[in-house]
């Protein structure tokens, strides 16, 4: 019988995981020099905490992988991790909420259900959250950090979009919906519906006429936010006040020398947004995303804290990132062993021991195997006063003959 | 391959609620199959007027998933079995041809008069912990997250939702047949998520690539082509009754009895404990019977529902089968749910039988079988059970791999030889099987009705000495 791998679930193979690593890397150099602290949630939450904060749409809940534990007969359901920002504002809320400001990152895969084969169901994100930073600094702290990660990874042709969830929601109230319509048209929006919002009348034309501007122009600064203060002087309070959060976030990033693009549509699948709202866009894929989220800490009982943060998508970033060109052992030695003799395996183990311990990858091998992936190969005979054979695989000759690892060493070092 | 399934056309028809009325229609559209009728023998019919058209009769809640895996090329059912598939599998292989024209009522999500809840808005603006009781999960769970509740807790039952509101329920999703019927029997109708009506549906390959439409064409007649299928376009939100509610009150201790075929032995059983009940007799029957003891608590519900309905407190003891108590405990291994002591009646086998053409006679050779010859079987293994949980442990511990279980609702019978190769199910003589050319290969256990109790509820103080008094009463009653 074949093993067949479970639908929708993705292997990483060993030159995946090279990029993975590097991903990783770069993030975590970043996250901690910017004084960020790692931190890791479990894999199961109960469904409760995703629901309770009303947070997640019913289109992304209906996508969870949910289930009864084994001691689940009180009904109470868990859930297969379905997004990184909750369970850590839940860490921050059971054990950090001490500490008045929180920068927290973490390295996870989160679990949502896709049906149409195109993309995996378990993806995995590196994630940042900034947990009692105040706007604007704070806002414009996350999308930076997020930026170098970008930048150290050689990513070409990465645009940054910023969108403002305030804004939109303050648009939303001028169609005076009822809330249940408003929720609902708030999910088709979040889903990338924004025709939604277009052909829904609003009773003010001065709305309809405030959309078309948002939705069909596309700023590259912060003036074009003060032209659109300008050019509608009779918008909501909650919707100028919105805009001025906006125009202060633009400004600190035109002042970093910062390139975006402002499209009020650049925002996407998580209705916990009460600010600025970001993304990252390279090859026409997202891979990357964050923003603001006031609500979310006192929503799940956490007190007043305001917040913000970042992830960026492993999988699309993976796709993009050129394979460095350290293959697997080029720099590495091979001791190859001429004969399965217990003397010969033992001296073959000391051998890779004392290369390993002076900072060499070492392999041991008995079989016949291809050299040319490796720079060296110890042939091990044990015999007579000349028991190995150092060779330099590039130029097939060999370089050492005799009885000292130290001479090796001394060999292997000059290159 | 099986021979008899190359190049046929299958058709899965229902049984229960909607029989007469698919016969009916059938019959007057040239296309009625004999014995495809009520108390019909056979599961498997063939048709009078096209030899390559074979039917099934099945269980309407199984005919959506076997249509979409392909098992049956059409089928007939209710719009609500399909909508509680639908809405779990949006992407799943079914098509809705077209409704029928026939059926009543409809799923509701309904409140208890005595409850706490009156209107959708009470229920999304609920800040703590909604109980939600259903034969329908897929359908509730969708309800309560449009609804964005806060939290809730899905009860799945197998039947008897609207036994549950408003002790052991806030919320049931349940049919009815009118939203008046529903206020009469003491429940809120809150909002109708879907009409019922009966209809025709087909596997999507199978329309994409077999020529069906011989059979589609005799349907012609009677497609109707718009009915409101989804929920969305049916939210008739019920206005606030104005009922006199009077609030429960809750029972210090609490029983719950089976309907069906244990509520004539358990009623004589009670009967000589001499615990007098009214309300729990063929004669006159109600899901709340009262006792003579005003402490006592009565529900009448599934037994299959019975242990986690005592595992997570809603009754302090239940009278049900030692099957469905072994079912829950494999599920959840640590639950506070023990049997007191078994009753004596309702006895079953709980047997694994495979056709009776399969070279097998036990569950040694079975599971040779299966790892030596996948051909026979086209691997893996395919086993029909209403007991999944025992079924998959019984799997297991005989190291049958692969296999694949096959979740029914009773009759696991019609499922063999074409849907399934094996089956997990009860019998009480084994004439059944024999019937459908089953062979049993192994006997798991024997089950009787029971006493379950929850271990905490005989441990806690406020209730220790009520249900000695009781288990001591319900003891005597032992022939």
């Amino acid at each position: 019988m074949k093993n067949q791998k479970c639908k929708g679930m993705r292997d990483l193979l060993p030159e995946d995981m090279l990029r993975f690593r590097r991903i990783e890397d770069v993030f975590r150099a970043c996250c901690r020099n910017w004084g960020y602290q790692e931190v890791r949630t479990p894999t199961l939450e109960y469904l409760h905490l995703f629901t309770a904060t009303g947070t997640l749409t019913p289109g992304m809940l209906s996508k969870v992988y949910s289930f009864l534990d084994w001691d689940g007969w009180s009904g109470e359901r868990v859930v297969l991790r379905p997004d990184g920002t909750i369970p850590v504002a839940r860490l921050y809320i059971d054990s950090l909420s001490g500490q008045t400001l929180a920068r927290l990152f973490y390295v996870t895969n989160i679990f949502a259900f896709e049906g149409t084969g195109k993309e995996n169901r378990e993806r995995w994100q590196c994630g940042a959250e900034f947990f009692g930073g105040a706007k604007p600094a704070a806002d414009v702290e996350v999308i930076l950090l997020a930026e170098e990660v970008i930048r150290k990874l050689c990513l070409s042709n990465v645009g940054l979009q910023l969108s403002h969830a305030g804004l939109v929601k303050a648009l939303l109230k001028e169609f005076k919906l009822s809330p249940a319509e408003e929720a609902k048209m708030m999910s088709r929006i979040l889903e990338g519906d924004w025709q939604a919002l277009t052909k829904a009348k609003s009773p003010n034309p001065e709305t309809d006429r405030l959309v078309a501007a948002l939705l069909g122009l596309k700023g590259k600064s912060s003036s074009f936010l003060h032209n659109i203060k300008a050019s509608f002087p009779k918008a909501s309070r909650d919707f100028k006040s919105s805009l001025e959060d906006f125009i202060s976030i633009a400004t600190l990033l035109d002042n970093q020398g910062c390139r975006y693009k402002i499209d009020i549509a650049a925002m996407h699948g998580f209705e916990y947004y009460t600010g600025i709202c970001f993304q990252f866009l390279a090859a026409g894929e997202k891979i990357g995303g964050g923003g603001r989220y006031d609500n979310l800490v006192p929503l799940m009982n956490g007190g007043n804290i305001p917040a913000c943060g970042f992830a960026l998508y492993v999988d699309p970033i993976m796709k993009l990132l050129p394979l460095e060109k350290e293959k697997k052992g080029k720099s590495g030695i091979l001791v190859k062993g001429q004969e399965l003799t217990p003397e010969i395996v033992k001296t073959c183990f000391a051998v890779a021991e004392s290369l390993r311990d002076a900072g060499y990858p070492a392999e041991i091998e008995f079989a016949g195997r291809d050299e040319s992936n490796y720079m060296w190969v110890i042939l091990v005979s044990g015999k007579g006063s000349a028991p190995f054979v150092l060779k330099e695989c590039k130029r097939k000759r060999a370089r050492y003959t005799g009885a000292s690892v130290a001479e090796i060493l001394k060999v292997v070092n000059k290159g | 391959m099986k021979d008899y399934q190359i190049g046929y056309i299958k058709l899965a028809l229902p049984k229960g609620r909607f029989l007469s009325p698919t016969a009916s229609l059938l019959v007057e559209i040239d296309l009625g199959f004999e014995g495809y009728s009520n108390g019909a023998k056979q599961y498997r019919l063939r048709s009078a007027r096209f030899p390559s058209l074979f039917a099934k009769i099945l269980q309407e809640k199984d005919i959506p998933i076997q249509v979409a895996v392909g098992n049956y090329d059409l089928g007939i059912c209710g719009l609500d079995w399909i909508e509680e598939f639908v809405v779990k599998y949006p992407a799943g292989a079914l098509v809705k041809i077209s409704g029928l024209n026939y059926g009543e009522g409809g799923i509701y999500a309904v409140a208890s008069a005595q409850g706490k809840i009156a209107s959708l808005e009470e229920l999304s603006a609920r800040r703590n912990d909604c109980r939600i009781v259903s034969e329908y999960p897929n359908l509730a769970e969708a309800f309560a997250l449009n609804l964005r509740m806060r939290r809730f807790r899905l009860f799945p039952v197998w039947g008897a939702a609207e036994a549950y509101p408003p002790e052991n329920a806030d919320l049931a999703v349940l049919w009815g047949k009118s939203g008046a019927q529903l206020a009469a029997q003491g429940l809120i109708p809150l909002k109708r998520l879907l009409p019922v009506t009966a209809f025709l549906i087909a596997n999507r390959e199978s329309l994409e690539n077999k020529n069906l439409s011989q059979i589609l064409a005799c349907f012609s007649s009677k497609l109707t082509a718009d009915l409101p299928t989804s929920m969305e376009n049916e939210l008739n939100s019920f206005k606030k009754q104005k009922i006199t509610r009077t609030l429960w009150l809750a029972k210090e201790i609490n029983l719950a009895l089976p309907d069906g075929h244990q509520q004539a032995p358990t009623a004589q059983f009670l009967k000589r404990a001499g615990l007098t009940l009214q309300g729990y007799s063929e004669e006159a029957s109600s899901r709340r019977p009262s006792a003579d003891l005003d402490w006592l608590g009565i529900k009448v519900i599934r037994p299959q529902d019975m242990p986690l309905q005592v595992a997570n407190g809603n009754f302090d003891l239940a009278i049900t089968g030692e099957d469905w108590l072994l079912e829950h405990l494999n599920r959840f291994p640590s639950s506070p749910v023990k049997k007191l002591f078994a009753l004596g009646f309702g006895t079953v086998k709980v047997v694994a039988a495979v056709s009776q053409e399969m070279p097998v006679n036990n569950i040694d050779e079975l599971r040779t079988l299966v790892q030596s010859s996948t051909d026979y079987i086209g691997a893996p293994l395919k086993v029909a059970s209403e007991y999944i949980n025992i079924a998959d442990k019984y799997l297991r511990d005989n190291r049958v791999s692969p296999y694949k279980l096959i979740p029914t609702w009773g009759a696991s019978e019609a499922f063999l030889p074409e849907d399934a190769d094996m089956l997990i199910d009860n019998t009480q003589t084994g004439k059944t099987l024999k019937e459908h050319k089953l062979k049993i290969i192994d006997v798991l256990f024997q089950s009787s009705a029971c006493i379950i109790v929850n271990k905490d509820s005989l441990a806690s103080s406020d209730k220790k000495e009520k249900m000695k008094f009781l288990t001591q009463k319900l003891r005597a009653g032992l022939s």
